[in-house]
Formats: structure tokens, sequence, C-alpha cells
């Protein structure tokens, strides 16, 4: 007979080797799948690596994928902690490169040290005001957040349909529905061959990092989505701080999206996301939410969609296969969660049943 | 505007309708699923394949919702025994059901469904209840989907509230301890009900691939997904305020369309934010009033676990 | 059962346990709070299994390895802390878990209720939703929702915890009936009268053991309690005088209406003096936790006035209080969910209250590891380190840090509900210990209970609120636990005291 019962004495070496196991079973799951479709698992998975990393220009393409990444993940980890389900990430992107493109297209003369600075202020208090509005109604009135923020998604997309097929849309490009690029000052500069932006990701990381463990505003998103309750006892202002907190969390989001408009578009469009905002929720969860983890959950389902771009040419496979071993993964890995969590015991039977 | 609008508001329901069904059963047992979405594109895109290989249409939806139990499995599997997160498990079932769906559907591009499977779901008249004047024209001349799912409704309402098992199943859902204690088997009736939501999932997005819009489109669900789940608050988890909500928005789903005609000067990106925007509103509006009666079942998201020491 | 045992981790909880009760009986399992007792009953309901051991039912060897082989056994377990759903009615609570019949034939169900109802005595109205009984009427569904299933033993773990006295003898009255009828009750408890009032024989449990199994007739409280504990202790709690007549805290015209419109407090007034410590009784929800929570200040819609050493703190949050330099301590009911952080460690739990008082915006935890240590040494917590997460602590543990923190803080006044609730003797009297000590320093403390022999121990006088109004004010010496118990239900009042 199987006993469950709950343990205490799971060390961190043991945590990490069963999740470690679970991204393996994974791997071999998926490459059952593979196999069917007629290849190599093995040769598939390399070719993988190979895509991601082989060159210098693939790995700074993974690289470039990850930015948007991990700043989104920093983002969501932040409003994670407070129990609040941020699913609404993408549209906080998608708000902040808006508000950065707004900028960009009416003062593209500008020069760039006021302009960018300029850009990414916009973008975060855009993004965060998108974050903003559910929280204040889960605040108020515990609205659920997790539609909420989903259907402001759905809202930001169809918006930036309007302003790119409308008011936005370039009269140079003959009819093809598409924003006007930004003129260079509001290109972000690149350092070592990338652009800017993962500079900023790497101190968004350490800030991340020292903000929730060592302040006392950290100390107190910890408390209230430890417990509420205990935080009003406290003598916290849990409303505060929940408003403040996903203010933050949508404007790193919204800091992304300037970051991806400006430093790999050049321009806005529907795409400008590329579902990193649903990404980063799995990538921020993995992370177990902890921000020195983020960059390289990121950086590897980074090199997942690289890889995936590299493959389809190879071998035919689609795109949409990487969205599917990234599903595949995060399923073992909350699976797994169990077996960290509690003990499985075989009892022998001593007492035959009446 | 016409009957024209009413009748084409139910045929826009009919895939709420199931999917907020499956979710309402689900969440009955408490848990929360947020892998409609994915449930449904992965029946959409199953359907739809055994349609072109089958030829068969009842071959097509069966495939449909067996899909749609499998995808619900996994998820019942991870948080009913694993004890996982049930709101991140559910978001992944839909990162992964979009992903599978897209994948499968490659090669379905430009497809369209087989005539004998479209006639199979044609509009018919139902004999006597087609003549009663409006209503008879909106709701029985339709297909055989939509005659199902007002069956689904009352069958869903009957089984909930006067039957003793929706009854056990009810109280798993309030309070698991209680109905732990009272020697009901919890898991198993959340396995069966989950499993019963995603199969619902799975015909709601086999009618929208097969019947709703017929040739092959990605993405077909289009966030109908998210909006059933938002829906099953607003029908306070009532089968029978299900038919409301499911209709209510199908309306608002092709009223876009329909506005086209009479003003103009809206984009019709702006009207296409109607049912997100009336989604959010009906969110606020339930939230702010709390009444008692439209609580979600206490013990909705909680994994259980008996021998808690 | 026969030579049971079982282990929780490293705990042994119930070591090699024997004991038999027969038809038409009343068996008491006596012991303190962590003696094993739950462990040992959860076994015969199918909630654990015992690691070695034999069960044995009506003269039959059973494997008891889930809630419905118990009741199918014949077994009724009414735990205590109630199993109902709180949005349904009586009925519907009594016939969940059924599955013989498919259709729900409401009318059959109530006939079968009316014929347990009068063949033992109860009296309920089915249709009646359980948000809105009371805890006795809550009671009775549960004793009815096994009689149901035909149980002919049944289990009641600490029936009277939340009963009042007279709802205690209504109880007691039951029993006995069903007794007289043939069944076997199995009362659980930590209470000696109780034992010693209706019970034929005694278990006594210590430490996971079974001390001995005495007829209740040929024994007496003093020698049950000396097997409960181990050693010979003098129960009782000391009462230092109280030295002052100078008013700490004073509450005027108290009201409070909360968000559903209802009216949690209604006009209450009274005072509490320097050095005294003033009991509150009442059956649960008479307010007693808004009242908590409104002198803390928490619960800010209140009105009226609260006037602490001279000051009206009813409009200030609980951190203008603190500003102001006045120390009002809290010690909640609900300890993880709203004294503690429970996934946090115990140095990040103790400078809950005055972290932010540090400057700048980093965090100093070195001030919190000292206290940790501190409260640690003190009360005698068991914890690997001061870093552990609370909620991995045993009950009397986290307790004990709720306290210290609470305590480390020299109040000048202090709020405790229910303090001692799930505590072992040993700990429990570490607090009153500790309360006493507060008390001759000259603070005020309010003490929030349900066991009235503790409260009339304890406390100098006893305040008793029902439906959010005092109904009542007595000193302790002069009290009985009757005319509390009246009180507690709203049917007399006495003339408030000074």
């Amino acid at each position: 007979m199987i006993k469950m019962s709950a343990r205490s004495d799971c060390s961190k070496r043991e945590a990490t080797l069963i999740r470690t196991l679970a991204v393996v079973f994974a791997l071999v799951t998926v490459s059952f799948f593979i196999m069917i479709l007629g290849h190599n698992p093995i040769s598939v998975y390399i070719s993988m690596m190979d895509g991601a990393f082989g060159t210098g220009y693939r790995l700074l393409e993974t690289l470039r994928k990850s930015v948007p990444l991990i700043i989104t993940s920093i983002g969501i980890s932040l409003a994670f902690r407070l129990k609040f389900w941020n699913i609404g990430a993408e549209g906080q992107i998608m708000m902040g490169a808006m508000g950065a493109a707004f900028i960009a297209l009416n003062f593209p003369q500008l020069p760039a040290i006021i302009l960018l600075p300029l850009m990414a202020f916009t973008a975060m208090i855009s993004g965060g005001i998108w974050g903003l509005i559910p929280a204040y109604f889960k605040a108020r009135w515990k609205t659920n957040e997790t539609i909420f923020t989903l259907m402001m998604n759905y809202i930001a997309l169809k918006f930036i349909t309007y302003l790119q097929y409308g008011p936005w849309k370039d009269p140079a490009a003959l009819g093809f529905p598409k924003i006007p690029n930004f003129s260079q000052n509001a290109v972000l500069p690149d350092i070592f061959g990338l652009h800017a932006g993962w500079v900023i990701a790497i101190i968004l990381v350490i800030l991340s990092h020292i903000f929730i463990k060592y302040t006392q505003p950290g100390y107190e998103i910890e408390v209230v989505g430890g417990s509420e309750n205990t935080g009003r006892y406290a003598g916290m202002n849990v409303n505060k701080i929940i408003i403040l907190t996903i203010f933050a969390s949508g404007s790193i989001c919204g800091l992304s999206g300037m970051i991806e408009a400006s430093g790999v578009n050049r321009t806005l469009s529907v795409e400008i996301t590329r579902g990193v905002g649903y990404t980063a929720i799995i990538t921020s969860w993995l992370s177990y939410l902890k921000a020195p983890v983020i960059p390289i959950v990121c950086i590897l389902f980074a090199s997942m969609i690289q890889g995936g771009t590299f493959i389809q040419m190879a071998f035919q496979i689609p795109q949409s296969a990487a969205q599917i071993l990234q599903g595949a993964i995060l399923f073992f890995v909350l699976g797994s969660e169990f077996f960290i969590r509690y003990k499985i015991s075989f009892v022998k039977q001593n007492i035959p049943e009446a | 505007m016409d009957a024209s609008f009413f009748t084409a508001a139910v045929v826009a329901g009919t895939p709420l309708l199931y999917a907020i069904l499956g979710e309402v059963i689900t969440e009955k047992a408490g848990n929360l699923n947020l892998g409609v979405e994915g449930m449904m594109l992965i029946g959409a895109v199953v359907g739809f394949k055994v349609a072109l290989i089958t030829q068969n249409p009842w071959l097509a939806l069966g495939g449909a919702m067996i899909a749609g139990g499998i995808a619900a499995l996994i998820y019942a599997l991870l948080t009913v025994s694993l004890r996982a997160n049930q709101v991140v498990t559910g978001l992944t079932l839909t990162i992964f059901g979009t992903g599978f769906s897209s994948f499968m559907g490659k090669n379905l591009m430009g497809e369209v469904v087989p005539d004998n499977i479209k006639l199979a779901f044609a509009d018919f008249p139902l004999p006597l209840l087609s003549h009663i004047p409006v209503l008879g024209q909106v709701f029985f001349n339709q297909g055989i989907l939509v005659y199902g799912g007002y069956i689904a409704t009352i069958l869903a309402g009957l089984y909930l509230y006067n039957t003793q098992i929706g009854l056990n199943l009810r109280a798993v859902g309030e309070n698991t301890a209680a109905a732990d204690a009272a020697g009901i088997k919890v898991s198993l009736y959340k396995y069966i009900h989950i499993i019963i939501g995603g199969v619902l999932c799975g015909l709601a997005g086999a009618y929208l691939s097969l019947v709703y819009i017929p040739s092959w489109q990605e993405n077909v669900t289009a966030g109908r997904g998210w909006i059933a789940v938002a829906l099953v608050i607003f029908c306070k988890w009532n089968p029978y305020r299900v038919l409301v909500g499911a209709f209510l928005f199908g309306g608002l789903d092709i009223i876009g369309f329909r506005l086209q005609k009479y003003s103009f000067y809206i984009s019709q990106y702006l009207i296409d934010m109607l049912p997100y925007l009336v989604t959010i509103i009906i969110l606020i509006v339930v939230s702010a009033r709390k009444s008692i009666s439209g609580l979600p079942p206490a013990n909705l998201g909680d994994s259980y676990f008996r021998e808690e020491r | 059962m026969v030579n049971i045992s079982k282990s929780f981790g490293d705990v042994k909880a119930n070591d090699k346990i024997s004991f038999s009760v027969k038809y038409g009986e009343i068996f008491a399992l006596l012991g303190e709070n962590g003696a094993g007792k739950s462990t040992l009953v959860n076994m015969l309901s199918g909630v654990y299994s015992p690691d070695i051991g034999e069960i044995y039912v009506h003269g039959q060897k059973l494997r008891l390895s889930s809630p419905a082989d118990s009741i199918a056994a014949g077994i009724g377990m009414i735990h205590q802390h109630f199993k109902l759903i709180e949005v349904m009615t009586a009925l519907e609570n009594i016939a969940i878990g059924q599955e013989h019949s498919f259709i729900l034939n409401k009318k059959n169900i109530r006939k079968k209720i009316d014929d347990i109802c009068s063949k033992y005595g109860f009296k309920i109205d089915p249709e009646k939703l359980v948000r809105d009984m009371s805890v006795g009427e809550k009671q009775t569904v549960e004793i009815l929702k096994v009689l149901y299933r035909g149980a002919d033993i049944l289990i009641l773990d600490e029936p009277t915890a939340v009963l009042t006295p007279q709802e205690s003898e209504r109880l007691f009255d039951i029993l006995i009936r069903m007794k007289e009828q043939g069944c076997s009750i199995i009362l659980i408890t930590h209470k000696l009268q109780e034992v010693m009032e209706i019970s034929d024989r005694v278990c006594v449990l210590r430490h996971g053991r079974v001390i001995d199994t005495v007829n209740t007739k040929e024994t007496t409280p003093m020698e049950l309690t000396s097997m409960m504990v181990g050693k010979k202790v003098t129960l009782s709690i000391e009462r230092p005088p109280v030295k002052s007549q100078e008013v700490v805290l004073e509450v005027r015209n108290l009201s409070l209406i909360d968000r559903e419109g209802i009216k949690k407090l209604d006009d209450v007034s009274f005072k509490v003096y320097s050095g005294e410590i003033l009991g509150i009784a009442g059956i649960a929800g008479s307010g007693q936790k808004e009242l908590c929570e409104s002198i803390q200040g928490i619960e800010r819609r209140k009105r009226g006035e609260i006037i602490f050493k001279g000051e009206n703190i009813a409009r200030l949050t609980p951190r203008a209080i603190f500003e102001k330099g006045l120390r009002i301590s809290f010690i909640p009911e609900d300890r993880l969910g709203m004294g503690l952080v429970p996934t946090m460690s115990i140095v990040d739990n103790v400078i809950l209250k005055d972290y932010y008082m540090q400057k700048g915006i980093f965090l100093d935890r070195a001030v919190g590891e000292k206290r940790a240590e501190h409260i640690i040494k003190m009360l005698n917590v068991q914890t690997p380190d001061i870093y552990h997460p609370v909620n991995k602590l045993s009950g009397g543990n986290i307790q004990k840090i709720l306290l210290g923190r609470e305590i480390d803080s020299n109040p000048d006044f202090l709020v405790t509900a229910y303090p001692t609730r799930g505590l072992d003797i040993g700990s429990a009297h570490l607090i009153y210990d500790e309360l006493n000590r507060q008390k001759e320093k000259g603070i005020g403390i309010l003490y929030v209970g349900e066991d009235l022999n503790i409260l009339l121990s304890l406390c100098d006088r006893i305040m008793v609120m029902f439906e959010g109004k005092i109904i009542g004010t007595v000193n302790a010496e002069d009290a009985t636990k009757e005319e509390i118990g009246l009180m507690m239900l709203g049917e007399k009042a006495t003339e408030v005291l000074q």
C-alpha cells in the first residue's frame, strides 16, 4: 500500500536533483514524439544546441532572445511573490512598447541621450498603468486578476492592431499596414555586439535580488504574499503594497517592450512580443521566482526557441514544437514538486482485510 | 436587429456554452482549470484531422472529445495526484495546447471541412417547436450540436442539483475535508469531473473548427476559452445560467460584424475589443457586489491531502 | 484496539496502545494536549493507518484505510473542528456520501432524519443552512450525520470545547440516552469534570502511551491528573492580587458594523485596570475577535472611543499607536493566519512589528536574530535553528514564538485570544506564569478564553459577551460557571461591577 506523508527534510541538493531529473524525463518523452515524426531525437537535440550556440552569430541571437525573457520574468516574479497571478505581461509589454513608440515617432529629432531615457520612462509608466488597473480592482474588491490581466492582453493587442492599421500607419509603406521605423536616435546602441538591453537585464536581476532579500519593501512583499492578514496585523498598508508592487511589475514588463521595440524591431508591430509574456510565466515559475536563477532558465529557454528556428529548416519541424517542448518541461517539473514536498513509502500489510 | 442576429448569436454562443459547462463541472469539483483554451484548441485540431481522414462526423467529434479528455487527464494527474499548483498547471496546459494545435495544424492550412460533415451538422427545424413565433426561428431551427447544447445544459443542472452524485460533487468542491470524512472518494470524483470538463471543451473546439469556421484556421479559438473561464464566474457556477451567458457573449462576438453596417467610423479593431471589455466589466461588477449566492466553491483551487501533519 | 503504534517522522505519537470498549458504555480517553488521543482515534475513523497493531470491531479484525471503511464498520466520528459545508442545508450535509440512490429523494431523507431525531431526542430544522446555525446546532448535525449512516460506535473529540455549560449538559443527556440504547461512546477530552460526570471507564494517555484504564467510580480527579501529567501537579493557577486602581484602558460606546452590514459590536463599554487580567467569555462569534482587532487598530471601521493612557486611539492605525509610544501587544487566535507569516523564518517573524522603524530602505536582521535567540531561550522553544520556517514548528512552539515576540516588546497592554488552545499542560502553565509576571509589572491584560475553569482561576474579572454586547461582568472569585454559562447565551444580565 502506498503511503504519502509530508516531509520536511529535503535538502537543496536533493531538490535540484529531482528537478533536473524532471527536465531529463521531459526531454526523453518529447524525443518519443520526435521519433514518431521520423527523426532521430539525438540529432534533433544536438542540432538545436548547435543552432543556439554553434556560432558567434547564433549565440548572439540566443542572447538577444533571452533579454526580453529575463526582464519580463523579473517583472512577473515580483507579482507572483504577492500571489498575484499576473498573466498580463503580454499586454504590459505591448503597452510599454506603444508608449516608447509614441515618443519615438513624435520626437524623432531629440538627441538619443534624451530620447532613449524618455522612451524608457514612458514605457514603464504605460506598462505600469496597464498592470495597475487590474491590481486596483484586486485590492479593492478581490476581483480575479488572472482573467482580468488576460483580457487586458487582448485589449492591448487589439489597440495596437488598430494603431498599426489606422492612425499610425506608415504612408510610405504603400498600403502595407506597418508603423514607421524609428529614427536612429530612438534605437538602442549596441554594446559588444548586442543592443544595450542586456546590460539593463543584468542590472535588473541584481537589483531585484537585493531588493527582495535585503530591503524593507522586499520584506513587506514577502509578508503580504505569505499571509495578507498578517501584513494587516503588522500594520502594513496592504492595498498600497499590492498596487505599488504590481505597478512595478507592469512597468518592468513595459520596459522590456521598449527594449524590444527600440533595440530589435526598431518599430512597433503586433508581433512585438512573440509570446514572451506567456513564456516568461513558465520561466519565472521554473526559477522559483529567484532572481539569480532566472537568467539561467531564460537563456536555456531562449536557446530552445533559437534552436527551434534553426531546426525548422533542417528537419521541417515547425516552430510550435518549441512550445510543446517548453510545456512538457514545465509539466514534468510541476509534477516533480510532489516528490520534493512529500515522501512516498511502501507500507507492508500486516493486517488482512476483513 | 432582425431575428437573424439572434439566430447567429445562438450559433456563436454554442462553443462557449460547451466550454463554460465543462469548466463549471470542473470547478464544482474544486479544481480551477485554466487550460480551457488549450483543450479547445486540441479538440479543434484533432476533430478536424479525424474529419479529413475518416470523413465521418461522429468519429471526428468523438476524436475531439477524447483528445480533450486526455488533455484534462494530464491536468488532473498533476493537480489531483501530484498536488501541483492549479493555476500554473492550467496555464501550462494552454501553452502546450496552443503549441500542439499549431504543430498538428501546419499541414491543414486551407483545408476545408468535407461536405458530408457539413451536412451532418447543418440546421434542421425541430417539429413543433420551430413553429413558435420568433423563438422558434432562433432556437429551434439550428444544427444538432446546438440542440445538444440545450440538452447538455439541462442534464448538467439536473445532475448537480437533483442527484446524489451531484450533491457529493458539490460537497467535494465546497469542503473537501468534509466530503472525505463522509466517505466520498474525493480523488475519483475530481478525476472524473475534470475529464468530463475536458471532453466538453474538446467538443467546443471541434464545433469551432468543423461547424463555425468551415476551413482550418490557426488559433481558431481567439481567446474564447478565456472568456469561458470568466463567464463561469458570471454564471455563478450554475448550469442554467450558462445558457444566458453563452448566448449573450455569442451576440457580442458577432456584433462587430453587424455594427460595421451601421456605424462606419469606429475601427473594426476597437469593436473587436468589446467581448473582452465586457468580460472585465462583468468581473468587476460581480466582485463588487459580493452576494453570497455568487461565491465560488469554497475549496476551489486547493489541493487536498488527508494525512496532514 | 490492540498494540497500536504510529509514528510521524521521528515523533512516536502512539506507542503500543491497547484498549477495548464495551456495548452500551461511555469510555473516556483522557490526556492532555499532545498525548496522542487524536492520532489514536483518527486510526479508528480511517484517516490514519497504524504502523503496527490491530483493530477489532464487533469482534472482527478490520483494516480501516479510509473514512468509508470506518463508516461501513459502524464507527461515527464527530470531529472537534466540524466537517460541515457552510452553504448547504442540514439535510444536504447529512445526505452527502451516500451512494446507493441516484436521484436525490429529499422526502425519504427527511423522514429518516425525523425518525432518528425522535429516537434520541434531537431537534433540528433540516432546511436550515449550516452557515446560519449556532455551534450547538452544528454539532447536532454532525451527530445526526453519523447516526444516519447507522453508526453504533460514536467517537466525540473534545465536544464541549465550544459549548456553553448548558449546551454541554444537553449533550450529556443525549449521550446517556444513546448509551442506554446500546451505543458505545468514546469521549476524548482533557477535562476532568466531564470524565467524572458521565464516563463509565476512563483510559489515560500520556506521551503516546497508556498509563492505565480504570473504572470511573473507583478513581479521583487527583489520581487521574497525576496519571495524565506524570507527577503530582497542582493544577491551580496563581492569581496575584490587583494592586492599583488606575485605569489603563477604557472603551466607550464601541460599535462596529462589518462589510455585510452585520452589527458585530454593539455599544460596548468597559474599563481595564493596570495590573489586572480581564477575561472575556462568550460563544464564538460574539464579537471577541472584533473587539481585539479594534483595540489593536487593525479594525478601523468602528465608532466610539478607546482611551489608552489618556489618549483616544480609536481612529489610529497600529503603527500610529506604536509611534505615539503606546505599546499594545496582540496575540491573535489565528496564529499562522494572522500573527505570523507561515513560510517565513523565525527571525523574519519576530521583526514583524517594528522592522519599519529601521532607518533607510535596507533591512537589518541582526536585531531579529538576537531577539529570536532570546525568545527561544526564555520560553524553551524547540527548533533546529533561528532561520527555520515557523510553519514547520509544532503548535506549542509556534505559540511560544508569537507570545515571545509580543512580550519582548515590553508592552503596556496585552490582548490575547485563546493563547493556550491546543497546548500541553506544561506549555500552558508556562504561559499562565508569564502572563502573571506581566500582570505584576503593572500591565493590563485582556484574555479571551473558552475554558471557563481557566478563566475563573487566572482572571480577576470576567466580562461576558453575546451578540456583540456585554451581558455582564463578574468577579472571578465569586462567580460560578453556571452563571457565566447563562450569560454566554445572553440570558441574564448581572449588574455591571466596577
